[in-house]
């Protein structure tokens, strides 16, 4: 019954063209193909009552952020928001339907209190209400959240989101709640939640270049290695549940991988060669490429997870790294490649075969990273620059069409597409050191996540499945 | 049969919960304001308090029959004193002191209601240990000689190739590596390959391999044994120069010769 509601609410939606699922970000202008109109969302002061008040302040702030950095909703500002503003259901009281007056008048309409087009009429003008309230329950804080469509012409079809959250009595419980309220709503509109993902990235803050992992929001950093050496290039395995970078071990730099979870070292035999570095898993997590000095030069090589079964994929005489494989397909390698000159970014399949350049020849370019539905791709890109003036620039891998996404502030390098396909993680020299930012990926919303020391080579990985 | 079941617990638990909230919304009560403190005052102080703001003995360990220096300096103290027999002294002072033996000072300073002590240690060796017999001849280490007579090899911005200046750089280098080769044939070198901070860390990191590896080529095809060298890249990761300029870069575009370790 309920599914059937939501079913058609969907349907509603679609039709509406405002419906973002299983649609890829286009490239080009707007990121989100939905013809420049978002849905219009408009989220109440939640108020908590007795003790989980305290903590509304926290809730607040972090249920607007949530929904307003996805970017794919139009956030109505609170201020047109009518006066009475509804906590539960119940509070709506449908209008009454009287005869008309005469025979053959339509039927009149007469409000009998607060109603959903309060909020779908100017001035506020939304498409959705987020409302509801927080209580204390048990020594917990309990949340109920709704999410009303009030287009809707009753409360049985407007209702999309009718859920209790629950946790712990401070404001740690209150950002959990918010953030899973946050993600259901999202959720609603095809975005993947970015809940549970984590960035692994290299500090410096301990005085050596360690690997490091924090939320996607900057907090809970933590520090995962402790070679007391350099160690950087970190890549996650597409199940989240192991790390590869590369590390100076006496005089080479060689693969390590260890297991995210419990942080140990797993086995992974390193050629004999002075320089390997760039490792990447396959989405499978079952093979490993990387690039590795052979014959006199650093190329592009796969072998097994734990190193074995290797073979060399590119033979030649210019230098090779950044293999990053296409995490639908698992056979497309883009690569950066100095075949050509100055370096490039190149494809090619997964056997070494059927290599093109995908740059045009304009610039250097480093870092690539695949969009997760693998139809786009991030760089940094000196284009139009001097050598080292790095930008971030995404491409649609169909038809080669770029955007630029920062200019003007610093070197900016090491873009990281998120798992929901819509925000970016990068490096940037904007401010003090060198830091981690995130953004849309239409260049918009940048955020700084990181403050202490240098925080460099940001990769975003999918939350433990 | 389960599933309404369930649906049952949850109307009852949603019941539950509505009715915990059918007295209306929740009233928010605002916590009240804070209390304000009173802040005492803090007593006025009657008199300064005595400080002993240093008090040192220079070198703080002599042989026997070698002097040392007390130096202090007071404030606020009426009446000051040394013990080991030093006795009386002014605010502000030093004394040169022949202990015979590791003794330790102690400056007390009185003044109007408070007292502050400090001491020192100094320690009197009775003997001293000779040195290390002479060697046949002071030798500079192959480590040593390789440091001070053999200059790093530059290279152009994205090359490898060694440049004519460069050859002539190696070409000095390797008979410096043929000396030292000649007295500890067993000595290792290791070719560090450098970059300037433009390009990305990981490209930067290939092409100093790359370099390190046009430096070793080049110092074998001059006689050199290739198990006497290793290469190593930097990249980027330890530049010797950081401003962003030519002449910055140029410095940090280099091979380098160490001893391995």
């Amino acid at each position: 019954m309920k599914t059937k509601l939501i079913l058609a609410s969907f349907a509603a939606l679609a039709a509406g063209a405002i419906f973002l699922a299983a649609q890829n970000p286009q490239i080009g202008g707007e990121i989100f193909g939905v013809g420049g109109k978002k849905p219009r969302m408009a989220v109440i002061d939640f108020r908590g009552t007795g003790d989980a008040q305290k903590y509304m302040a926290t809730f607040n702030s972090t249920l607007w952020d949530e929904l307003n950095n996805s970017g794919v909703l139009e956030m109505v500002g609170k201020s047109f928001y009518p006066l009475e503003v509804p906590q539960q259901p119940q509070d709506f009281k449908p209008p009454t339907q009287l005869q008309g007056l005469r025979r053959g008048d339509p039927p009149r309409t007469i409000k009998a209190g607060p109603w959903l087009t309060d909020w779908s009429e100017p001035p506020t003008s939304a498409n959705y209400l987020a409302f509801g309230y927080t209580a204390v329950q048990d020594g917990r804080l309990l949340l109920r959240g709704f999410l009303f469509n009030v287009g809707q012409p009753d409360l049985q079809s407007a209702d999309l989101i009718h859920k209790l959250y629950f946790g712990s009595l401070d404001d740690d419980g209150a950002k959990k709640v918010a953030r899973e309220f946050a993600a259901d709503i999202l959720q609603q509109f095809g975005m993947k939640s970015l809940a549970g993902t984590k960035i692994f990235f290299v500090s410096d803050r301990t005085g050596n270049k360690e690997i490091w992992s924090m939320d996607y929001d900057g907090s809970n950093q933590k520090q995962m290695t402790f070679y007391h050496s350099i160690s950087k290039q970190p890549v996650v395995s597409a199940d989240g549940r192991m790390f590869a970078f590369n590390t100076l071990v006496k005089d080479s730099w060689q693969i390590m991988v260890h297991s995210a979870a419990t942080g140990k070292k797993l086995p992974f035999y390193n050629p004999v060669s002075s320089t390997i570095e760039t490792p990447e898993f396959t989405p499978d997590g079952k093979r490993i490429l990387f690039s590795a000095s052979m014959n006199g030069w650093v190329n592009i090589c796969i072998a097994d997870a734990n190193g074995g079964n290797m073979t060399q994929l590119t033979r030649v005489k210019a230098a090779e790294v950044s293999p990053r494989v296409n995490p639908k397909t698992g056979r497309d390698v883009l690569f950066i490649s100095g075949r050509s000159g100055i370096e490039q970014l190149w494809r090619m399949n997964i056997d070494g075969g059927d290599v093109e350049m995908i740059t045009n020849g304009e610039g250097y370019v480093a870092n690539p990273s695949w969009s997760p539905e693998g139809t786009a791709i991030a760089f940094a890109w000196t284009r139009g620059y001097e050598p080292g003036a790095f930008n971030i620039f995404v491409m649609g891998i169909a038809d080669k069409k770029y955007v630029q996404l920062t200019s003007g502030q610093g070197k900016n390098e090491n873009p990281w597409w998120a798992p929901d396909g819509v925000h970016l993680v990068y490096q940037s020299t904007r401010g003090r050191n060198i830091q981690i930012y995130s953004m849309l990926a239409n260049g918009r919303n940048q955020q700084q996540l990181t403050t202490v020391g240098n925080n460099t080579q940001p990769v975003w990985a999918n939350a433990i499945n | 049969m389960r599933k309404s079941t369930v649906v049952a617990v949850l109307a009852a638990a949603l019941m539950i919960t509505a009715a915990g909230c059918k007295k209306k919304t929740p009233v928010a009560t605002t916590p009240p304001p804070p209390q304000p403190t009173r802040t005492t005052e803090p007593a006025s102080p009657t008199a300064l308090a005595v400080r002993i703001n240093s008090f040192t003995g220079e070198p703080r360990s002599i042989e026997r029959g070698q002097s040392a220096t007390l130096r202090w300096s007071v404030g606020n103290a009426t009446d000051i004193s040394i013990d080991q027999g030093l006795g009386s002294v002014s605010a502000n002072g030093s004394r040169q002191v022949f202990p015979s033996q590791t003794t330790t000072y102690t400056l007390t300073a009185k003044g109007a209601g408070s007292a502050d002590t400090r001491s020192v240690t100094i320690e009197v060796s009775s003997s001293v240990p000779p040195p290390p017999a002479r060697t046949a001849a002071a030798k500079m280490s192959s480590a040593e000689i390789l440091g001070r007579d053999t200059q790093d090899v530059y290279f152009d911005y994205d090359k490898n190739d060694i440049r004519a200046d460069g050859r002539d750089t190696l070409t000095r280098d390797a008979s410096v590596i043929k000396g030292i080769l000649g007295a500890d044939p067993s000595f290792m070198i290791v070719i560090e390959g450098h970059c300037d901070e433009r390009g990305s860390e990981e490209y930067n990191l290939a092409l100093g391999d790359r370099r390190a590896l046009a430096v070793k080529e080049f110092l074998v095809q001059l006689g050199i044994p290739e198990t006497n060298l290793k290469t190593i890249s930097y990249g980027k990761e330890r530049p010797v120069c950081t401003d962003e300029n030519e002449a910055c870069y140029q410095k940090n575009r280099r091979g380098h010769l160490a001893p391995a370790q």
